[in-house]
C-alpha cells in the first residue's frame, strides 16, 4: 500500500479548475519528484495534501497510510507525519532559530540539523527567524526544520527557488538525509538535476499527471514536449 | 512577614533576582507604597530617596565618566489590594557616563491601586542610559498605571527604553513618554503589552529629533484578547538636517478586542527623514499554517506567535 495515495483529485478555484482528476502515489521512504512548468498546479497539490485553509478537494480522495485525510486540519495531518517546506517561508518576530527547530520537541538538539544545511549552529541558533535573515538563510532553516521533524512524508515545494542563494548540493544532501531517516519525499521542482535524485518522478500539466516513471524517462518526456499543452502554451497561473 | 520580604518574594516569583539586594556592588532602591524599604548607592552613583505624602521622590546621579558594570535596580510596588504610589524620579547621567537601570513594578494582589510615575531624565553629552521597566500586575486587573517621562538626550548621547507588561492583567495603562534627541544622539523606545479581559491601554510615545544626525526608533508591540482595547500613538518629529526616525507599531487582536494605531510623523527640516509602519490584525495566516505544519495546534501556534512579537 502506498504511503500517500491520491485518486481522481480535482480542485476548483472559482471558475478555474486547477487540478483535474489527478492521480499520484508515493511509497514509504520513496523520493518522488513532481515536475511541471509554472502554473500547472504543483503548489496547489502540496497545499491540498497539507490541508491549508481554502484548499479542499472538489472531488477525489487523499489517503495517507490508508486513511482519508481530507477532513483533517493541518496540525492533525502533521501529527500523522506529513509536513511541508514552503517555497517562500515566512518570518517570525521573537522566535529564535533554536526554538523554531524544536517547536514540537524541546528536548531535541537542533545543532546537527543546522550543520546539515550548511549553517554554523554557534552563529545561528540564537538568531531570530525574522527579517534579519537573508532569503537563503531562511530557506536553509526551513530545510533544517524538515530534518528535525523526522516526518513520514516531507513535501518540499520548490526547494531550489532562490537557487542563487542556496546551492543545489545542500538541497540534495537534505533530500538524501530525509530518505536515510526513513521519510518519503514529494519533491516539487522545475530543475532536472534535482529531480534526478528521485526514485520516481511524475510530470504535471494543467492539473493532471501526464507522465510517470523513472526521473530520466519523465525528464525526457518533459523535454521532448510530448505534452501538447506544455509545448504550445504557458499554463494559466494557479491561484495562491 | 516584613514588607521587604513580601515584595522580594513577589519580585522573585516574577522572575527577578533577589540576590541583587545583598550585592554591595549594585545600587538599588526598593519601595512599597509610600515607604522606602531598602536603598543602596555605589561609587559613582548617588541615590537619594525621600518618602512623600503620596509616594517616593528619588534623585539618581551617575557621575561624569562613570561607566557602571552592574545595573541599578529599582523595585516599586504596592502589596496591598488597595493603595496608591506616586513616584517622582529625577535622573541625570553626567557627561560620558553609562548606566543600565532595571525597574520592576510589582502589584501582585492589586484590586484598586494607582501607580503613577513622573520621570525627568537628562542624559548629558556622550552618556548612555538603558532603562528596562517590567510590570507585574497580578490577575485582578485592578491597577491603573500611569508612567510619564521626559527624557533629554544630549549630543552623542544614547537612550534605550524598554517597557514590558506581558504577564497578568494590565488593568488600565496610560504611558506618556517624550524623548528629545540632540545632535548625533540615538534613542530607541520599545514597548510590549499584552491586554486581556477589559484592560484599557493607551500609549503615547514621542521622539523629537532636535539635533543634526539624531536618530530615533519607536517600536510598539501590543497583543489584545477578550474585550481589551488599545490606542497607540507614536509621534516622531524630524527637526534637523540628517535626522532619521522610524515608527513601527504592530498590534495583534483576538476575540472582541479593539486596537488602533496613530503614527504621526512631522518633518520641519527638508534634510530630515521620518518613516512609519503600522500593522493591526489577527494572527498572520501563513505564520499560523507554518507552525501548524510543525504539528502545533491552532491555539499553540497563536500563543507562539503572540509571545514572539512580545518578546
Amino acid at each position: 500500500m502506498p504511503l500517500l495515495e491520491i485518486t481522481n483529485l480535482s480542485f476548483q478555484a472559482g471558475p478555474t479548475r486547477i487540478l483535474d482528476d489527478l492521480c499520484l502515489s508515493v511509497e514509504a521512504a520513496e523520493v518522488h519528484a513532481l515536475l511541471g512548468t509554472n502554473g500547472t498546479g504543483k503548489s496547489t497539490l502540496a497545499y491540498l495534501i497539507m490541508g491549508c485553509e481554502g484548499y479542499r478537494p472538489s472531488a477525489g480522495e487523499i489517503l495517507f497510510d490508508g486513511q482519508a485525510i481530507h477532513t483533517r486540519r493541518i496540525h492533525e495531518r502533521a501529527q500523522l507525519g506529513i509536513t511541508m517546506a514552503w517555497q517562500e517561508p515566512v518570518r517570525f518576530e521573537g522566535i529564535s532559530v533554536a526554538q523554531y527547530l524544536t517547536l514540537k520537541n524541546s528536548d531535541l538538539d537542533p545543532a546537527p540539523y543546522l550543520a546539515m544545511v550548511g549553517l554554523h549552529p554557534g552563529r545561528y541558533l540564537a538568531r531570530m527567524v525574522d527579517r534579519s535573515l537573508s532569503g537563503g538563510e531562511r530557506k536553509r532553516i526551513e530545510l533544517a526544520s524538515m530534518l528535525a521533524l523526522h516526518p513520514r512524508l516531507a513535501i518540499f515545494d520548490e526547494p531550489d527557488s532562490g537557487i542563487d542563494m542556496l546551492s543545489i548540493h545542500d538541497i540534495i544532501n537534505v533530500i538524501h538525509a530525509c530518505k536515510e531517516n526513513g521519510s518519503a519525499v514529494l519533491l516539487i521542482t522545475h530543475r532536472e538535476e534535482i529531480a534526478m535524485i528521485a526514485d520516481r518522478a511524475s510530470q504535471i500539466c494543467r492539473g493532471r499527471i501526464v507522465s510517470s516513471g523513472s526521473p530520466q524517462q519523465v525528464a525526457a518526456y518533459y523535454k521532448s514536449r510530448q505534452c501538447l499543452a506544455c509545448a504550445t502554451e504557458v499554463c494559466a497561473d494557479e491561484s495562491p | 512577614m516584613k514588607a521587604l520580604d513580601q515584595l522580594m518574594q513577589a519580585f522573585g516569583a516574577a522572575g527577578g533576582d533577589r540576590a541583587v539586594l545583598a550585592d554591595s556592588a549594585t545600587a538599588h532602591l526598593v519601595a512599597d507604597g509610600q515607604r522606602i524599604l531598602s536603598a543602596r548607592q555605589v561609587e559613582g552613583v548617588e541615590v537619594e530617596a525621600l518618602e512623600t505624602a503620596s509616594g517616593i521622590s528619588a534623585k539618581v546621579r551617575v557621575r561624569q565618566g562613570m561607566r557602571l558594570n552592574n545595573p541599578v535596580h529599582l523595585c516599586f510596588g504596592v502589596l496591598h489590594k488597595k493603595g496608591s504610589q506616586h513616584i517622582s524620579m529625577d535622573v541625570r547621567l553626567e557627561k560620558n557616563s553609562a548606566a543600565s537601570f532595571i525597574a520592576h513594578c510589582i502589584f501582585p494582589d492589586a484590586e484598586e491601586v494607582i501607580h503613577a510615575m513622573d520621570a525627568v531624565v537628562v542624559i548629558e553629552e556622550g552618556a548612555e542610559m538603558r532603562y528596562a521597566e517590567t510590570h507585574f500586575h497580578g490577575m485582578h486587573g485592578g491597577v491603573e498605571a500611569i508612567p510619564r517621562a521626559m527624557v533629554r538626550v544630549g549630543k552623542n548621547g544614547r537612550y534605550f527604553g524598554d517597557f514590558n507588561l506581558i504577564t497578568g492583567r494590565v488593568g488600565k495603562l496610560e504611558i506618556d513618554y517624550t524623548v528629545e534627541a540632540g545632535e548625533n544622539a540615538i534613542t530607541e523606545l520599545t514597548t510590549r503589552v499584552f491586554g486581556h479581559g477589559r484592560d484599557v491601554i493607551r500609549i503615547t510615545e514621542k521622539v523629537v529629533l532636535a539635533g543634526e544626525q539624531a536618530k530615533g526608533l519607536i517600536k510598539t508591540r501590543v497583543a489584545l484578547e477578550d474585550e481589551a482595547s488599545a490606542e497607540i500613538t507614536g509621534i516622531t518629529e524630524g527637526n534637523a538636517a540628517g535626522a532619521r526616525g522610524h515608527v513601527d507599531c504592530m498590534e495583534i487582536v483576538k476575540d472582541q478586542a479593539v486596537a488602533s494605531a496613530i503614527p504621526v510623523v512631522r518633518v520641519t527640516n527638508p534634510l530630515a527623514k521620518v518613516t512609519h509602519e503600522a500593522a493591526i490584525g489577527s494572527v498572520d495566516k501563513r505564520q499560523l499554517e507554518t507552525l501548524m505544519v510543525h504539528g502545533l495546534s491552532p491555539a499553540e501556534a497563536v500563543d507562539v506567535i503572540v509571545r514572539g512579537i512580545l518578546k
